[in-house]
């Protein structure tokens, strides 16, 4: 990409776009979507999320973003001065997951790192449009009230219309 | 010595990048925004971030682990 410095990106007709589908909906995965919509809109960027499947969960009013260190092999988080991963022997017993969570959380606090509640408010308020896939909210009998108001409806074609113009494309 | 003061110590990506984009947009062109940031990936963003958006970076160093950035509001 050509950097066009002396005009800066911002006229409407010049702006970059980009998409992203959102198809995960772990704690871990709820990131990546969300920094480089934010940043993007930061950099004049017109962005696009859609969410489908898993994603659906990030648009909920109230967030309860869980992560597991089950099935994740590449999970090994900073203790006790190493860092360690679960056995999927101790990943599968009753209460792991949500300590897994609770402890994600807390390293994420202690690093100044963004909560995804924040990250979300950050696009809204960029004017990152929110699209959720209306078949999968179908499909997992999602209602429209669980979800933020900011967000809208459409379908595959939909998507397609904003992937067909945006000069980057993303699928998380 | 610049226009407006942002710290943003403490504060890990995309925070720092975030929250100088609110300032400026709040600045008129040609005001300068003068950011403090920890994290060692903004050096790199805060250059990234001049060059895409046009608002320029004037100045950067770096003391004690403190990155300051000053950047000027484009038009």
């Amino acid at each position: 990409m050509t950097a066009d410095t002396a005009a800066g990106a911002a006229s409407l007709d010049n702006a970059k776009s980009m998409s992203i589908i959102v198809t995960k909906g772990t704690l871990d995965w709820a990131y990546p979507p969300f920094i480089l919509a934010t940043t993007a809109a930061a950099m004049d960027v017109n962005v696009t999320m859609f969410f489908t499947f898993y994603g659906l969960g990030l648009c909920k009013k109230k967030l309860d973003l869980e992560v597991s260190p089950l099935g994740n092999p590449a999970m090994k988080m900073p203790m006790m001065g190493m860092h360690m991963g679960m056995p999927p022997m101790v990943g599968m017993l009753p209460g792991v997951t949500s300590m897994a969570t609770g402890m994600m959380k807390d390293m994420i606090k202690k690093k100044g790192v963004a909560s995804i509640e924040d990250l979300r408010e950050a696009a809204v308020l960029s004017d990152v449009n929110l699209v959720a896939c209306q078949m999968t909210m179908d499909l997992f009998e999602f209602k429209e009230d669980d979800m933020i108001d900011e967000v809208s409806y459409g379908g595959a074609a939909t998507y397609m219309e904003e992937a067909l113009k945006a000069d980057i494309n993303l699928y998380i | 010595m610049a226009d407006q003061q942002l710290d943003t110590k403490g504060l890990n990506c995309p925070l720092p990048i975030l929250k100088a984009k609110k300032a400026l947009t709040a600045m008129s062109a040609g005001e300068t925004l003068e950011v403090l940031s920890t994290d060692p990936g903004s050096v790199k963003d805060f250059a990234a971030f001049a060059r895409t958006t046009g608002h320029e970076l004037i100045d950067h160093d770096e003391s004690d682990g403190v990155f300051r950035f000053v950047l000027k509001r484009a038009v």
